[in-house]
């Protein structure tokens, strides 16, 4: 891909100062930055929640809180990392490199963006403003049902149950806006010369999850709606007494949750082959095959959501259908695993922090997908259901395939945000100390659940002693290290060696050839793809 | 070649996992199998693990040579990918789709398969039936057919509250011990229905390899067919409020000698409970009875105390309910008064009156009216309850 070089000048660079350029700006990297920022703190605030979780199991026995307290910190966290922390870093990405990757001087709808963002702030309110109200004696706190609201347990529920529901039709509205507006930006902004099929990775990654956001966000907010009348407006959706049935409350919901976990990891998908090509310094290899795997992994992600519940009771042919058709997933991936290994192949491969984030991600993703293709098969799946080896199994795709490739895309792309370089050293650092106690939080999980010892449970009996001690000591060692992180991109933020406009040796695409950091207004002529 | 090579890995990888299930105590696996489910499961899992690893320490190889060799600080120039000719790019397409097809349909599909069937079919061969019914936070167990028929007891857990808050030593079977376990004989294929009173319910023991959610209001089903005698304990798996992890499952799998003792020896128990609800009792009885059953089954929401967990849980001791008259001039319990409450619960609390004998809440009913702080004075007699259920 070439390009024609653009004389930039920055003259509607003139904007508010202060906290009102946060609030009104329409710029796409102002948004970003407020998308980043707020998902890093959220980060924070959902790991504290699991780290009370992790203290709490670390010995058998209740020793810090009540067992409700504890349900409530476990559905909390999941919402609040899921929908508060990865997806809004996603979003923060797309709204820093659609624009400039595009070659388009900003997203197509930028009010819109405005608004997107600003749902977000008060969502999170909601979602942990009953806890601050249960201290002042209103109401019993958040909602203790696990993040995935079953009915009948939900509907038995205080008011933290309806706090979740408006903060998820919230996060869902202004899912549902960031998504329309990367569609927009995508199909209309494009430079001249740049086809569908010459965009950028990272830009398909986002047009398939925008595309899987308002096809299954709806049908999420159309559950918590029902369920929302179940509770207090007398309706029986999901009430066997009055004809309805607990178990289409799953349908719904994981006909919107196993989209959301595509949702989550089509981003990344994005731009690791893109991270890959840059430090192997070798193009990426199948660029269209990969297209193709995110076409198909999009459409495969709606039709398998009953996989989640195999054990509800299930008649046999759904069983069967549900079960090959999750095995069936595991094509699309294996095209996209083989091409990020084809593309590290016979490259020139460095290893600077992006790098190493990078290839671990690849080897603990693979752990996610692998245990995934084993959860498929409903016998075996009796046993792993709600125990502690699906929580494993879902950290090694969220934290490791979701959180950890998000860290690869920060490291990559903090020095054209800031125009810094950061430390690698803290940043080499900071993986070996995620990567490592990472592991050693989740591998002990997997043997837990093969012994027996069900989610969700504030205390446990004694054989599962030992390896909960390890995994809480270690979600320590990771919860700290993440402190680390914090500090890296503040240092990085406020100064630090000077960066060039192409950063890294490798790196190829629009993004690169603007300076670092970009003028506010980056493409005032788009440029030319040939 | 490669083949050759995959074989041989194949072979080490079995021996590590073989030796690894030979250790006895498999806490390494899923623990020792004692029904053909969980025989079968296990080895399914076994298998598919086989697998997967296999496939992962080979791309991981593959992965790990190119890091070493394929380095910038060794002067590795990068190789740009050739154009393949549409043959060969066929060709390199169809073979790992064929391959991952095999894996995905044939090696794991073929087996999951039966797994599936056989996990289904509940009736063929069954020779008894069991209900299991979940409730916040117990177990109550139905004999539907054979000499059993009509038994009908809750299992509670039986931990007590010093344990859990660490006051004192924890016993061997912390958290997984009952009051009446589950007695079921051995190689007798168990029709196990299942359903819930309040919020969904997970019935699992995981040496069984059987578990399904118990729906309120809907009947599902699994079987078991336990092969050796023991005591098989396991839990809830499906968040049902704060007491989840307090629901145990204990199964006690005898010999069919000792299971016709048993239902016996259950039958003329359940008799004589059944009897006592006739005769007169006097109010210390009821309040010594009653001590014993609040404990086991209020005191994990009102405590032990009475104090309760307001608001969720309100008081009892001095509370509105409690101290307020329960019949009427007409000799009828009042609405919203302590016995209906009780016996039809409301909201969050539960309806005990298919729980718990006559005898138990009349007991319970007596013994918060007359104890935990309160000194309402008057109690209530089992046959009022019997009265009041009509």
């Amino acid at each position: 891909m070439s390009t024609t070089t653009v004389a930039h000048h920055d003259e509607h660079a003139d904007h508010p100062t202060g906290i009102m350029r946060w609030l009104t700006t329409t710029n796409h990297k102002d948004i970003g930055t407020m998308y980043l920022t707020f998902s890093l703190i959220m980060f924070l605030v959902g790991g504290c929640m699991i780290l009370g979780i992790r203290a709490e199991l670390f010995e058998p026995g209740l020793q810090l809180m009540n067992p409700d307290f504890f349900n409530q910190l476990i559905g909390v966290h999941a919402l609040i990392m899921i929908f508060a922390a990865l997806m809004p870093a996603a979003t923060g990405f797309a709204n820093w490199m659609i624009p400039l990757q595009i070659g388009a001087p900003d997203m197509a709808l930028p009010r819109l963006n405005n608004w997107g963002f600003w749902l977000l702030p008060p969502s999170a309110i909601l979602l942990t403003l009953p806890f601050t109200l249960a201290l002042f004696g209103i109401g019993d706190g958040a909602l203790a049902t696990g993040w995935t609201f079953y009915p009948p347990l939900s509907v038995q529920g205080g008011i933290g149950v309806d706090f979740a529901i408006f903060a998820v039709h919230l996060l869902g509205i202004s899912s549902v806006l960031g998504s329309i507006n990367i569609i927009v930006t995508l199909f209309n902004m494009r430079a001249p010369g740049m086809t569908l099929m010459k965009m950028p990775l990272f830009a398909w990654g986002w047009l398939i999850t925008a595309f899987l956001l308002i096809a299954t966000i709806p049908v999420l907010a159309g559950a918590v709606t029902m369920l929302l009348t179940d509770r207090h407006f007398g309706t029986h959706f999901f009430d066997a007494a009055g004809g309805g049935d607990p178990i289409m409350f799953q349908h719904l919901f994981w006909f919107f949750g196993h989209p959301e976990v595509y949702i989550l990891l089509l981003p990344v998908w994005g731009f690791i082959p893109q991270i890959l090509q840059t430090f192997s310094r070798k193009p990426m290899y199948g660029y269209k095959a990969q297209v193709y795997a995110f076409w198909g992994i999009g459409a495969l992600s709606v039709v398998v959501w009953a996989h989640h519940f195999f054990t509800a009771g299930l008649p046999v042919p759904a069983l069967l259908y549900f079960m090959y058709s999750t095995m069936a997933i595991s094509l699309p991936l294996a095209v996209l695993f083989f091409c990020w290994i084809k593309t590290m192949w016979k490259g020139s491969m460095s290893f600077e922090t992006p790098m190493l984030f990078t290839v671990g991600w690849i080897i603990l993703f693979g752990i996610g997908g692998l245990t995934g293709l084993v959860l498929a098969d409903v016998a075996a799946d009796a046993q792993y259901h709600n125990s502690y080896f699906v929580v494993a199994h879902f950290h090694y795709t969220l934290f490791a395939g979701g959180i950890m490739g998000i860290m690869a895309g920060v490291y990559y792309w903090l020095p054209k945000m800031t125009g810094h370089m950061y430390s690698e050293k803290l940043g080499k650092t900071h993986f070996w100390l995620t990567a490592i106690s990472f592991n050693m939080t989740f591998i002990p999980q997997f043997f837990l659940g093969l012994a027996g010892m069900p989610r969700r449970i504030p205390d446990y009996a004694l054989q599962f002693a030992e390896f909960n001690m390890i995994s809480s000591i270690s979600a320590f060692v990771l919860g700290l290290s993440q402190l680390l992180f914090v500090y890296i991109i503040i240092t990085c933020v406020r100064g630090g060696k000077k960066a060039t406009d192409q950063v890294w040796e490798g790196a190829e695409g629009l993004e690169w050839t603007l300076p670092s950091p970009p003028p506010y207004h980056s493409f005032t002529e788009q440029p030319v793809i040939k | 070649m490669l083949m050759q090579g995959l074989k041989k890995i194949g072979a080490v990888l079995l021996l590590a996992l073989v030796s690894m299930v030979a250790h006895a105590d498999y806490s390494w696996n899923f623990p020792e199998p004692v029904t053909p489910m969980a025989l079968d499961t296990l080895h399914v899992h076994n298998k598919f693990m086989l697998i997967t690893m296999a496939i992962f320490v080979v791309v991981l190889a593959i992965m790990i040579y190119s890091i070493v060799a394929h380095r910038k600080s060794k002067g590795f120039k990068p190789v740009a990918d050739k154009v393949p000719s549409t043959a060969i790019e066929i060709f390199w397409t169809l073979i790992p789709f064929a391959i991952l097809l095999l894996i995905d349909f044939v090696i794991m599909g073929i087996p999951a398969y039966h797994s599936v069937i056989m996990m289904e079919d509940t009736r063929n061969g069954s020779e008894m039936v069991i209900k299991v019914t979940g409730s916040q936070w117990r177990w109550q167990y139905e004999y539907m057919s054979g000499d059993a028929e009509g038994i009908k007891f809750v299992s509670n857990l039986t931990t007590n509250n010093k344990q859990m808050h660490n006051e004192e030593e924890k016993g061997q079977n912390y958290l997984l011990e009952v009051d009446n376990p589950l007695v079921l004989p051995v190689d007798t294929k168990v029709r196990v229905l299942m359903t819930a009173t309040d919020v969904l319910h997970n019935w699992w023991v995981p040496q069984f390899g059987s578990s399904r959610v118990a729906v309120p209001g809907f009947i599902r089903e699994t079987w078991v067919q336990v092969t050796k005698p023991g005591v098989y304990r396991g839990q809830c798996k499906e968040l049902c409020g704060k007491g989840h992890g307090y629901m145990p499952v204990v199964v006690n799998a005898v010999s069919k000698e000792e299971y016709k003792a048993w239902v016996l020896a259950k039958k003329d128990e359940l008799a004589k409970a059944d009897a006592g609800a006739d005769k007169e009792w006097t109010k210390e009885d009821l309040v010594a009875k009653g001590k014993e059953v609040y404990e086991k089954n209020c005191a994990v929401c009102h405590q032990v105390t009475g104090a309760g967990l307001p608001p969720a849980f309100p008081a009892l001791t001095g509370g509105k309910i409690t101290t307020a008259p329960i019949f009427g001039a007409d000799g009828k319990y009042l609405p919203d008064s302590h016995l209906d409450r009780v016996l039809n619960g409301k909201n969050i609390m539960p309806a005990w009156k298919a729980l718990l004998n006559d005898t138990e809440i009349a007991a319970v009913i007596s013994y918060e009216r007359n104890a935990l702080g309160n000194s309402v004075g008057d109690f209530v007699q089992p046959s009022q309850v019997k009265a009041a259920r009509q």
